[in-house]
């Protein structure tokens, strides 16, 4: 059957994880096509984006004001008008706070029982996903004759941004009955020169041992000299070190990085939940015992207020020289 | 601000979970994972919607905390500790099967079109099968705007609330008319550590016994589990002795 992505977006720009959750709605839909929903308010430039998309064969757009923000009861009605006017097998949203926030709603809204964080398509209606923090996967079946779920982005390439020429189709607003119960009132996002979290080539992490706030400032040169993002341990955003946007783990981001590199994080299980998925992992940290270690591809025991600057410099050395 | 009491009654659902310092373990003949002989407790973040619906009423901002478990007869427990950390009652539907979040949610909007709460509070997830649904599920049901993850609540009148919300890169912040489900994410509040007296007084506290067939829920899943397995190991690494080795080893490797 045919599967409906729901895009994620800011009315301007695509989020870069639906077109992961492109390729998981693919390999649920098989030969079916792929439609995205892009629900938004003067949101044309994101429709193009969507319609380019390859892979993607029909871009639905919902343009209202009831929907310029992601709120999640109007979203819900909107994708529930789309399954009942084209049939949709499959409904999937990237598991971002978005995705986990809507998807569920639609469940409400359809009977069905929806299926969180899908790591790997195994047939049309059976799926892996991560349950105890990645402790243990499950293989899942869904009776339900529409199946609704976030994928996790890190586990599906991105489908290419181009290549594609779906046919952009206007649909009318539905009735959004929760409208002036549930307002917008406003977004505080933090303003970063780095890369984005989520996607970033590069992670430099840090946790309980960097002590405070002020001393993270060691590791965004690091990160800054290796173009990477900032990232953070549940005990660091816990003691108020740093904000919660930066925390990784089970109860945060789930990252998978070229190069994720932890500093003064003893790995706990539900911060190895967020990352252990990363291709290179670097662990500085003074216990050996740390299971941080047992994870990691190169570790070095030590203090980590002298490995970090000298790492620095020495890898400044390095890029300077090149 | 909203009056003495204004927001009545406020409901929180509690689920028993395996303790999150438990390293679980997943059972030979992959059916799921060792329950037996295992420490359990109340899931982490619903102490904190506890907690949050707890200081509401101390507040003055709610009359009664109602906390409300779906789960095994254990379960009982778990809902002594919301008593003790100072809900007023408890209401249990006892039931041994798996508790998919689409029939919880079910249970719980029969429950709370029954108590008619302002609020109904939850945690975020539960940190056995890490969902993140029963809150939006339930909201749903209900025809209830819904706050999920949210790191602030707070009263605007007698009939609305501001709830904060922690989104990817920031915070966003909503107006939700009452009632209203909320979901409960980490840095809502630091959950107190129930005192003894209050654990004595706890066990005076009523639990009303319940069962799903009493709301007219079939607890049998559409999502089935066929199997768990252990996820795959990762290779151990090496430990270097020195930053110069470790340069080494990430050029050789091309990420410098």
């Amino acid at each position: 059957a045919s599967a409906l992505v729901i895009a994620e977006h800011d009315n301007s720009s695509l989020a870069k994880a639906t077109r992961h959750a492109v390729s998981a709605a693919a390999a649920v839909a098989g030969s079916d096509p792929v439609a995205v929903l892009v629900a938004g308010s003067n949101c044309s430039a994101v429709a193009d984006a969507a319609a380019a998309i390859d892979g993607v064969s029909q871009v639905l757009v919902v343009d209202a004001p009831e929907v310029e923000h992601p709120i999640a009861e109007n979203l819900a009605a909107a994708a529930a008008a789309a399954v009942e006017a084209h049939g949709f097998g499959t409904v999937a949203a990237a598991a971002t706070v978005s995705g986990k926030n809507v998807i569920p709603r639609i469940g409400a809204l359809l009977n069905a029982q929806p299926i969180s964080e899908v790591v790997e398509v195994v047939s049309e209606d059976t799926f892996v996903r991560p349950i105890y923090a990645g402790n243990a996967l499950a293989t899942v079946k869904s009776s339900d004759p529409v199946k609704l779920m976030t994928v996790r982005a890190t586990n599906f390439d991105a489908a290419p941004a181009d290549g594609g020429s779906a046919d952009i189709v206007a649909m009318d607003a539905p009735d959004f009955p929760l409208a002036d119960k549930v307002k917008f009132v406003s977004a505080e996002l933090s303003q970063s020169d780095r890369p984005d979290l989520a996607s970033a080539p590069v992670v430099v992490s840090g946790g309980r041992g960097l002590k405070s706030g002020e001393n993270f400032a060691m590791l965004e040169k690091l990160a800054d000299l290796l173009g990477g993002a900032m990232g953070a341990s549940r005990a660091a955003v816990d003691e108020g070190m740093v904000n919660n946007a930066l925390q990784i783990g089970q109860t945060g981001l789930i990252v998978a990085p070229d190069l994720y590199i932890a500093v003064g994080i003893s790995g706990a299980i539900q911060h190895l939940a967020g990352m252990k998925d990363s291709k290179v992992i670097v662990a500085i940290n003074k216990d050996a015992e740390a299971p941080i270690f047992s994870v990691a591809d190169y570790g070095l025991e030590g203090d980590l207020f002298q490995i970090v600057p000298e790492l620095t410099e020495k890898i400044a050395a390095i890029k300077s020289a090149a | 601000m909203a009056a003495n009491g204004a927001f009545g009654r406020v409901l929180v659902g509690v689920k028993r979970v395996i303790d999150y310092a438990v390293k679980v373990r997943v059972k030979p003949d992959k059916s799921g994972v060792e329950t037996v002989n295992v420490k359990h407790s109340l899931n982490p973040f619903c102490e904190i919607a506890v907690e949050e619906a707890v200081r509401m009423k101390e507040a003055g901002l709610a009359t009664e905390v109602v906390a409300v478990c779906v789960g095994p007869k254990k379960a009982q427990e778990n809902i002594r500790s919301a008593l003790a950390m100072g809900a007023d009652r408890g209401i249990h539907i006892e039931t041994d099967e798996e508790v998919a979040p689409l029939n919880v949610a079910r249970i719980l909007a029969e429950v709370a079109k029954a108590e008619e709460p302002s609020m109904f509070i939850l945690g975020k997830q539960a940190i056995d099968d890490d969902s993140n649904q029963t809150g939006q599920l339930l909201g749903g049901f209900l025809g209830w705007p819904q706050g999920t993850m949210a790191s602030k609540i707070e009263p605007v009148s007698d009939t609305a609330v501001h709830v904060t919300r922690e989104i990817d890169g920031g915070l966003e912040t909503l107006e939700l008319s009452l009632p209203a489900v909320v979901t409960a994410d980490l840095r809502l509040n630091k959950p107190r550590f129930a005192a003894l007296p209050n654990i004595m007084k706890a066990k005076r506290k009523k639990i009303d016994a319940k069962t799903p067939a009493d709301f007219g829920v079939d607890m049998a899943s559409s999502l089935q589990t066929l199997e768990v397995n252990e996820p795959p190991v990762r290779e151990a690494g090496i430990m270097v002795g020195s930053v110069d080795e470790l340069v080494e080893k990430l050029k050789g490797d091309g990420l410098i």
